[in-house]
């Protein structure tokens, strides 16, 4: 099985990832990110997703569920670099990723986590 | 008599064959009545000569390459001219002629055996016009459909109005369609922009109703999901009227009177300042 290689940037661990995703792939991904949160500490994710080009329900739900427990570590989650038709699927199949900060891409989602934190999680995605 | 499908014609067949330019004169004269310059006597005679040789091959030989050839023939006519607004009567007429200049041949050689084909040659003509009608109807659908996408990449530009503001001025009544292409050409430029921002103006949209406040949140989401921000702008009296009779919640979407309104509104969340000059 692959795996997704996490790689720390200052206090931000960058997750990248280059394929479309598998779900066993994305479950161990949640995994080693929790491990790798508390080992270093850090306060920010990035999860770029420049080169993915297909996303279903259950990726959707991964982001939310990845900002979630990250918050719960005391790290903001940022998703960089979504795709125009990935946006457009998880918004038709009702996925609001709620508490997920986007960032048109690395850049701007690094900037973003260099910010002080405004406090609370991010309202703008909640369920409408 | 040797089949009684479509052959059978043989006296007929003899007769345009040996009065073949007589025939051809006839037919481009009655033809040609209405054709209001569109196309000229030459051009019509020539098509004609064409067709009327195809159907000679395919009425003499019961050939399947003669007439598919005379039906390829004749829908690359037909379709020419309703591109050219030809109205379908004088599309097909120039193919019913061809029974009046038969009709009048007949007389003319008086002919019994020739009179008795003539119903059969009818139904062959006929056959014909249909073909006609059905080419002259696609081609029309399909003028139509052409129109209507390029009117859908006509309607949607996305302008911008300062470094990392982009600015879609709807008009027109959005539709499902209309908004799938204006959501991904906005979201499209969003990434080749790297524009943080963005206003939608419906200053010309004449109608909201729930199904088009619909497509406008999808695009709104759609564009926060990947990490930029939009603003509706020129909602009009009447139509605020409706969407707040309608029941229809924009939630923290931010909505501005005018296109100016929302743009120094972004200005300003960028930290731009404007400040007009004292002169004099």
């Amino acid at each position: 099985m692959e795996r997704v290689p996490i790689l720390k940037v200052g206090d931000v661990l960058l997750i990248s990832i280059q394929t479309d995703l598998e779900d066993r792939t994305a479950l161990a991904l949640q995994e080693d990110l929790a491990e790798q949160i508390v080992r270093t500490g850090a306060r920010g994710v990035v999860i770029d997703i420049t080169a993915v080009e297909i996303v279903d329900s259950f990726i959707g739900r991964m982001f939310a569920t990845i900002a979630a427990m990250s918050r719960l570590l005391d790290a903001r989650t940022v998703v960089v670099g979504m795709r125009p038709a990935v946006a457009i699927t998880l918004v038709e199949l009702g996925l609001s990723l709620g508490g997920v900060h986007t960032a048109l891409n690395l850049e701007k989602g690094m900037r973003l986590l260099a910010a002080p934190d405004p406090g609370g999680p991010p309202g703008t995605m909640s369920g409408r | 008599m040797t089949n009684p499908q479509s052959g059978g014609q043989a006296h007929i067949v003899q007769l345009l064959s040996t009065r073949q330019d007589a025939a051809l004169d006839r037919w481009t004269e009655l033809a040609g009545a209405t054709l209001r310059g569109r196309t000229t006597q030459t051009e019509l005679r020539g098509e004609l000569r064409e067709l009327l040789s195809l159907t000679l091959a395919s009425l003499e030989r019961e050939d399947d390459t003669a007439r598919s050839e005379l039906r390829a023939v004749l829908a690359d006519m037909s379709g020419r001219r309703a591109r050219q607004n030809f109205t379908p009567k004088e599309t097909a007429v120039a193919v019913f002629t061809l029974k009046q200049v038969v009709h009048e041949l007949i007389e003319d050689a008086d002919e019994d055996q020739a009179i008795n084909e003539f119903v059969a040659f009818s139904r062959y003509v006929d056959d014909l016009g249909l073909l006609t009608f059905e080419t002259y109807a696609a081609t029309r659908e399909q003028v139509i459909a052409d129109q209507a996408e390029q009117l859908l990449e006509l309607s949607t530009p996305v302008v911008k109005l300062w470094e990392g503001i982009v600015a879609v001025p709807l008009v027109g009544t959005l539709d499902s369609a209309r908004t799938q292409v204006v959501m991904e050409a906005l979201l499209q430029t969003l990434v080749d922009t790297g524009s943080e921002s963005a206003v939608i103006d419906i200053t010309g949209v004449p109608a909201v109703d729930t199904e088009v406040a619909q497509h406008l949140m999808k695009t709104i989401m759609a564009a926060r999901l990947m990490g930029a921000e939009c603003v509706i702008s020129g909602i009009r009296p009447q139509i605020a009227q409706t969407i707040v009779a309608l029941g229809i919640e924009f939630g923290d979407i931010v909505s501005k009177a005018t296109l100016a309104d929302a743009l120094e509104y972004l200005l300003s969340r960028n930290g731009v300042r404007i400040v007009r000059e004292v002169v004099g």
